[in-house]
């Protein structure tokens, strides 16, 4: 049993996690808190889904995933400005949106299945993402450039120096002439887009169809990689890898003889407790963005 | 010149009343609601209509009268009613308790196991509600000390919690008597709460201990020392630490009544009918998630709870009679996130509140 063998799978689960993760780490370090992560990966997988049924079935070709992924990220974008707006604009309560838009993408998304597919879940796709020669699915690689990507953005260029500085001290920001309104929504639509790719990877990958429970959770659990990440790529990565390889580890008991005669909650209960076990222990110091979840209002200080 | 006076105060007491707002905010979720099922082509008065025979019984097709209806929606409102005072309490404090879920999961896992486990004797069912209330309680109150005395995000933390209490609830389930995939040995007759007023439905006993709770979260909050203490925690932690109050006991104290709640709630459902066998969950009923909303809509108030939660015992009852007439059931649910959303934008209206007074002072020094 060699762990390099399950390299690929641990990857296909911890890929989607981290790409969600980054996004959350950018609306954070702009001031806003985005619990809506859940509900807009499951917008995102289920546009991504229905997109490639869709296209699959009109004959589309392989090009039809790329397609899919795009509509996906596009649908979590898209719904991120309800978020925005009301945590940036209206100075709303950024729990409350966030569970509103939740529970809002249970209900659409199911919703948008009765209306194109009559039934509570879209249709099975014949062919989802296929492995490439060294058995890793396309989006490993699409995981691996966000992180840099995201990198890079963050603390090598203006826009990620202005960023930091509005979830640090907007008023600081504000008074140097950055508008923090507009760092705010793109961290907010950042998160969105990513949560929504996020979503397309997980159901091209790991299922054949959108259902209510293909997210399952994954979304909240970004959202703790990345306060245990300590909001900064490297951290937030190396969280994705121990939270996702948890989630793994129930796919890869199957494989071993020991473990697979256990029931398999036992490994589904392990990436939540590993995820709690990790907030309790790394509690008490505080390494949030000073400003993180609290509205800016100008000339009010 | 009069007239305009009149219109303005009217407007500056609608924007002042909790309770307009809130009426505003349904009626606004149901708006957008209605425009979604025009856009795909149904037809919103079939969904009006599942409403209203699921609040009063009678069907306008023929005249019917289907008191089950009314029934089934009063069994559906027990849970969210309760759910929501598990959201609302912790709430007065300053907590987000997304965990209703999980406790409501841990009542109901209690509940069915003192059912199965205990030697049927007649009043079986008050000691398997005590049992759901204790488990309830104690999941809820992990947070709460979580919370307090190590200061873990609740909302992250609780979540943790219901996906954890959903995999120990079937591993547990499993080692029960006559456990399957999917269900347990039925339920004893003793164990099971009885039914009231409406024998055709599921409206049972259970309503007393709801009304009960509905109560003693106003008794709690309002008259005693320590929901004193807990409303000051929530209005200003700080202020109140100075003060001599103890966060930790408001804080641990508030999620321990939540949890008390929210697995009531998982007894009620469980024992109140609609499940003849122990049940081994496969996923979330959502009652504990729609408490969050329940508790929006109603201010986190008693009778606000009481009433929003009927609201949405009506909306889960008119679900089966939308999907007969062609309208996805969803569109509750959609409802639903709707108003949580636009409850969240309530915020805004402080902004306009601001302006309109911003203006009237201007009006009235330029016509000194």
């Amino acid at each position: 049993m060699n762990i390099l063998t399950q390299l690929p799978t641990i990857l296909m689960i911890v890929s989607p996690i981290l790409i969600a993760a980054i996004g959350g780490m950018f609306t954070e370090r702009s001031g806003v808190v985005n619990i809506a992560i859940e509900g807009l990966m499951g917008l995102g997988a289920c546009a991504a889904a229905s997109t490639h049924y869709l296209m699959e079935a009109a004959g589309a070709g392989r090009y039809s995933l790329v397609v899919a992924l795009l509509v996906g990220t596009a649908t979590g974008w898209a719904f991120s400005l309800i978020h925005a707006a009301a945590s940036v604009d209206l100075k709303a309560d950024q729990t409350i949106s966030g569970t509103g838009i939740n529970l809002l993408a249970d209900g659409t998304t199911i919703f948008v299945a009765q209306i194109l597919f009559k039934a509570d879940r879209t249709k099975e796709y014949q062919v989802g993402m296929l492995t490439d020669r060294f058995g890793m699915y396309p989006t490993a690689y699409i995981a691996i450039a966000v992180v840099i990507i995201a990198w890079f953005v963050m603390y090598k260029t203006p826009f990620g120096m202005h960023l930091r500085a509005c979830g640090e001290h907007p008023a600081a920001a504000d008074s140097v002439g950055i508008n923090v309104r507009l760092m705010r929504y793109s961290g907010v639509m950042i998160s969105g887009s990513l949560a929504g790719l996020a979503g397309g990877c997980i159901v091209l990958t790991q299922t054949i169809q959108y259902t209510s429970g293909t997210i399952g959770g994954r979304g909240y659990i970004a959202l703790a990689a990345v306060s245990f990440g300590r909001w900064s790529p490297l951290g937030v990565t190396l969280a994705a890898i121990l939270f996702g390889g948890a989630q793994a580890f129930a796919v890869i008991s199957n494989n071993i003889p020991a473990l697979a005669s256990l029931p398999s909650e036992y490994f589904n209960i392990l990436p939540y407790a590993v995820t709690l076990i990790a907030l309790i222990a790394t509690s008490g110091k505080d390494y949030a963005p000073q400003a993180n979840g609290i509205p800016y209002e100008k000339g009010a200080s | 010149m009069k007239a305009k006076d009149e219109n303005r105060t009217f407007i500056d007491k609608l924007l002042d009343s909790d309770v307009a707002i809130s009426i505003l905010v349904v009626m606004l979720g149901f708006l957008v609601g209605t425009l979604l099922i025009l856009l795909v082509g149904r037809n919103p008065a079939d969904m009006f209509s599942s409403i209203t025979e699921s609040m009063f019984g009678v069907a306008k097709r023929n005249g019917d009268w289907n008191f089950r209806y009314v029934g089934e929606t009063l069994a559906y409102s027990m849970p969210y009613i309760l759910c929501g005072l598990a959201m609302g309490l912790p709430a007065r404090v300053g907590l987000f308790n997304i965990g209703a879920e999980g406790q409501y999961i841990m009542g109901m896992t209690a509940a069915q196991t003192v059912a199965l486990l205990v030697t049927p004797f007649p009043g079986l069912w008050f000691f398997c509600l005590i049992a759901a209330i204790i488990a309830g309680s104690l999941w809820g109150g992990i947070v709460g000390i979580l919370k307090a005395k190590f200061n873990v995000s609740e909302v992250v933390a609780t979540i943790m919690l219901n996906y954890i209490a959903l995999y120990t609830s079937r591993l547990w389930g499993f080692t029960l008597p006559g456990a399957t995939t999917y269900n347990t040995a039925p339920l004893p007759l003793e164990s099971k709460l009885t039914k009231f007023l409406i024998p055709t439905s599921n409206f049972n006993t259970g309503i007393f201990f709801v009304l009960l709770m509905v109560a003693i979260y106003y008794f709690v909050l309002n008259k005693t020392k320590l929901g004193y203490s807990m409303r000051a925690t929530g209005y200003n932690k700080y202020a109140a630490k100075c003060s001599g109050i103890s966060t930790v006991r408001s804080v641990t104290a508030s999620m321990l009544f939540a949890g008390a709640f929210a697995g009531l709630a998982g007894a009620i459902v469980l024992l109140g009918g609609a499940f003849p066998k122990g049940r081994i969950i496969t996923g979330m009923d959502n009652y504990g998630f729609m408490g969050i909303a329940v508790s929006l809509v109603g201010n986190n108030t008693a009778i606000g709870n009481l009433l929003a939660g009927v609201l949405f015992g009506i909306l889960k009852q008119s679900q089966s009679l939308m999907q007969s007439r062609n309208i996805p059931k969803e569109i509750t649910y959609i409802i639903q996130g709707l108003i949580v959303v636009f409850i969240s934008l309530r915020s805004g209206l402080e902004i306009v509140k601001q302006k309109r007074l911003t203006k009237k002072l201007r009006e009235e020094a330029l016509s000194k």
